[in-house]
């Protein structure tokens, strides 16, 4: 481990809006949620803001190949590599990419008139047989493979190096990120694009997480304050691409670093009660080296499950930092929160302050005093729990 | 011990398999090396209406219920734990590195949103809204099977990987993709040992769909062990497959100061993303010959010391011509004598566990001195001009094997295998 690994480019998008200086604003505005209820009733989830993607995705066909998840991951690809400086040839030729990525979108239209018909035959695998073979867009399936949001950024944006994609709901997240830095760190990779989308607005991803009740129908919107039951998540939709660099790669280019990630750390317990704590302690002596950074504050990836949340504070309080979960402001966003929190870390880190408090349950306390170290936490809804540090890049 | 490059060599001591030719090193190898054929009429499912009703189905295993997440934990579970066994490593439960795991998508299947339907009394109609209603109380298995995350949270569990299990997809080049992502870790020194396992247990009917609708499956019901024809003029698509393969990967230093029997050595790999089409690669094949190329040369390895191909050789019509194409442009006017062969005649398409299959099978060519067959070689295409080592195995000197895999997204890797380090 040798090369400083530093973020070039930031390229985001959520209910908060597009690129980095609309979610500054947002955050250090203290604007409330932008919430959906609308689309899935009685579930609210953070709707992505209107996107003119030719912007993004010039041609047409591109954009009709792919569903919402995909547009949303392969828009912000391309505002990182803009933000970067590195739509250049040369370099999207030996880009390297790791995806954090779930499954596409269904055809919900067919899905509901199958169930339907579930209901009347008694040969159903005949019914599914029939009904999907006639059905079914035949491109569906390139909309719904996990790596082909990696395939399309190689079609959109020409990147070229190596591509890989990560899965596992949050812990691919925080995987692409450690794997990403490791490479980097030895000199495996010099340049490369680490990111994930989530689109919110599927009744079928709703349907993932009301299964063992973990979608939140409260009224509250911080996540540390979600008390009924064992409280639950919102969704939000996001793309998220964070341009990882090696310190000297990015000199020189003449790039200029927004922050830098000096280790990032991923591990998984057995979930009994602390073995979250535990695990988060366990991983902050490798993250930090033992010693608490000056003047750090927290990004936390707080889900709104209660319990989860109780330990990560049990963890947490111990640093006696300030902190923001800002799921609380833009929702869950799965594969891609993990990415979210480092580009909320980095941003903290180049204005050398936190944003504001977005809760009102007094978890979350104005910062005083500079920023100049951000650690940002991952956690799994239902395994794996991941760390990182952010902090000034050493120009 | 260093490569020439300075950094760890990196060896095998363990590896596990199963296909539909059987469990383990023992059967798969004798019915490889027998050129005999494991596809046969799915019966798992009822296949009326389906375009191809044969694939390579492991019928010798059975899960309850059965769905991609449990049936791929279950076949992945038992080729790591002949490889964990063959290598010795650590103690049971108890692995000394982490899992890299390569494993297809995983969603929610119709007979579990069958299951939640069916949970509530029903009228005439139904959508998702009746689902959602009705999902409270499918937690616990019911929800881990459709999560992504729930084969490489069992398989940890089981084996005792240290870490955060990483679970990737590079579609149909997963399998050396996960074997590159542990040769990256100890070359890095992250690690002394890794797990690196592959599994695909998605032959359902959306999947079988899915695939035929883009035209990739062949359809020749009538005799399902000809059907997979890498290679030759007759070839229409490949054939499904289930499948799994375990290697345990070290460094030689390791492997040597605990005295484990070392199966052959990982030279090097590479990749290369292709921009040109979701499906096809660019017809110019700059990526499938830089991903060849890049291997060669993290391997170190000029091309007149590769002995033997193990193909990625599906038996589309496409890949084929382009393997052909990228073999050529590599090793020139040595192409054509290379032997070159395709385990997809026998095993079929295993998709995301193809890459790591071959893996293994790439070691016990060199293990035994004898390559496999592209067997149902009847037709040869005159347009493709390889030794494709037809329909009979052959016993020949191989010390350095390069293995391809390609994927739908542009997805192109290779790996290098030698007997001994260079």
């Amino acid at each position: 481990m040798n090369q400083d690994v530093w973020i070039t480019g930031i390229g985001i998008v959520s209910s908060l809006g597009e690129g980095i200086d609309q979610h500054w604003q947002a955050l250090t505005s203290g604007a409330r949620p932008v919430l959906d209820r609308e689309t899935i009733p009685p579930f609210a989830i953070h709707p992505m803001v209107e996107l003119d993607l030719s912007k993004q995705i010039p041609k047409r066909g591109d954009q009709r190949q792919m569903e919402p998840w995909q547009r949303l991951g392969v828009y912000a690809a391309g505002l990182a590599i803009d933000d970067a400086g590195a739509r250049d040839p040369d370099l999207l030729e030996s880009m390297d990419m790791i995806i954090a990525a779930g499954g596409g979108e269904r055809d919900i239209a067919v899905d509901n008139q199958i169930l339907t018909e579930l209901l009347s035959t008694n040969d159903a695998v005949r019914t599914l047989i029939e009904r999907l073979s006639n059905d079914l867009r035949p491109t569906l399936f390139l909309a719904q493979l996990p790596n082909l949001v990696a395939g399309n950024i190689s079609i959109v944006h020409g990147v070229r190096g190596s591509s890989r994609t990560f899965m596992g709901e949050e812990a691919a997240g925080f995987d692409a990120v450690r794997n990403a830095h490791a490479r980097i760190a030895a000199g495996q990779s010099r340049i490369c694009l680490v990111g994930g989308s989530l689109n919110a607005a599927r009744e079928d991803m709703i349907l993932l997480y009301e299964m063992g009740g973990y979608n939140w129908t409260g009224e509250e919107d911080s996540v540390w304050a979600r008390a009924d039951g064992n409280g639950g998540l919102r969704l939000g939709s996001m793309g998220v691409f964070l341009m990882l660099e090696s310190a000297d790669h990015a000199r020189a280019r003449g790039a200029t670093p927004v922050a830098a990630v000096r280790s990032v750390a991923a591990d998984r317990c057995a979930r009994e009660p602390g073995a979250i704590t535990s695990s988060f302690g366990a991983m902050w002596q490798s993250v930090s080296g033992g010693t608490t950074p000056a003047n750090l504050g927290i990004v936390s990836g707080a889900t709104g499950v209660a319990s989860q949340a109780a330990e990560e504070l049990a963890f947490l309080r111990v640093l006696d930092a300030p902190i923001r979960a800002t799921a609380t402001r833009i929702g869950h966003g799965v594969e891609a929160q993990f990415l979210a929190s480092l580009a909320f870390a980095a941003m903290c880190v180049d204005n050398a302050a936190m944003f504001a408090p977005l809760d009102t349950a007094g978890v979350e306390q104005p910062a005083n005093g500079a920023c100049d170290n951000v650690l940002v936490t991952g956690i799994g809804h239902w395994r794996g729990e991941g760390l990182a540090l952010v902090t000034r890049a050493n120009i | 011990m260093k490569d020439a490059s300075g950094r760890p060599v990196i060896v095998v001591t363990g590896t596990g398999i199963v296909t539909a030719l059987g469990e383990g090193k023992q059967d798969n190898w004798a019915t490889l090396t027998a050129g005999k054929s494991g596809i046969h009429a799915i019966t798992r499912f009822p296949t009326e209406g389906l375009r191809t009703t044969i694939g390579g189905t492991i019928d010798f295993v059975d899960v309850d219920p059965f769905n991609c997440a449990s049936f791929t934990s279950e076949i992945a579970t038992r080729a790591a734990r002949e490889a964990v066994e063959q290598a010795g490593a650590g103690r049971a439960g108890d692995f000394p590195g982490p899992l890299f795991l390569a494993m297809p998508p995983i969603e929610m299947e119709w007979p579990m949103r069958e299951k939640i339907l069916k949970s509530q009394p029903r009228h005439e109609s139904a959508d998702y809204g009746d689902l959602i209603a009705s999902a409270r109380p499918f937690a616990g298995d019911d929800r881990e099977d459709c999560l992504f995350g729930s084969v490489g949270e069992h398989l940890a569990s089981t084996f005792g990987t240290k870490g955060s299990p990483i679970s990737l997809t590079t579609a149909c080049a997963s399998g050396a993709t996960a074997i590159q992502l542990a040769i990256e870790a100890i070359r890095r020194g992250e690690t002394d040992a890794a797990l690196t396992v592959a599994a695909d247990g998605s032959m359902y009917p959306e999947t079988m769909i899915r695939f035929s609708l883009l035209s990739a499956l062949s359809t020749q019901n009538d005799e399902p062990e000809k059907a997979s024809r890498p290679f030759s003029k007759n070839r229409d698509g490949f054939v499904m497959a289930e499948g799994a393969a375990a290697l345990v990967i070290e460094s030689y230093e390791h492997a040597r100061a605990r005295g484990a029997s070392i199966l052959g050595v990982i030279r090097g790999g590479g990749e290369k993303a292709d921009s040109f089409h979701r499906t096809r690669s660019n017809p110019d094949g700059k990526a499938i010959v830089g991903a060849m190329t890049a291997a060669l040369a993290d391997a170190g390895c000029e091309p007149d010391e590769i002995d033997y191909i193990n193909a990625h050789g599906t038996g589309t019509p496409e890949n084929d011509k382009m393997e052909h194409f990228a073999v050529n442009a590599i090793f020139g006017e040595r192409a054509s004598r290379l032997p070159i062969s395709s385990n997809k005649s026998m095993i079929g398409h295993t998709l995301t566990a193809a890459g790591a299959i071959e893996a293994v099978v790439s070691l016990l060519t060199m293990e035994h001195q004898r390559i496999p067959p592209t067997i149902n070689y009847d037709i040869p295409d005159p347009a493709i001009d390889l030794d494709v080592v037809p329909n009979v195995a052959r016993d020949a000197t191989v010390t350095t094997v390069m293995s391809n895999s390609f994927g739908f997204g542009g997805q192109n890797a290779s790996l290098i295998f030698a007997r001994e380090p260079a």
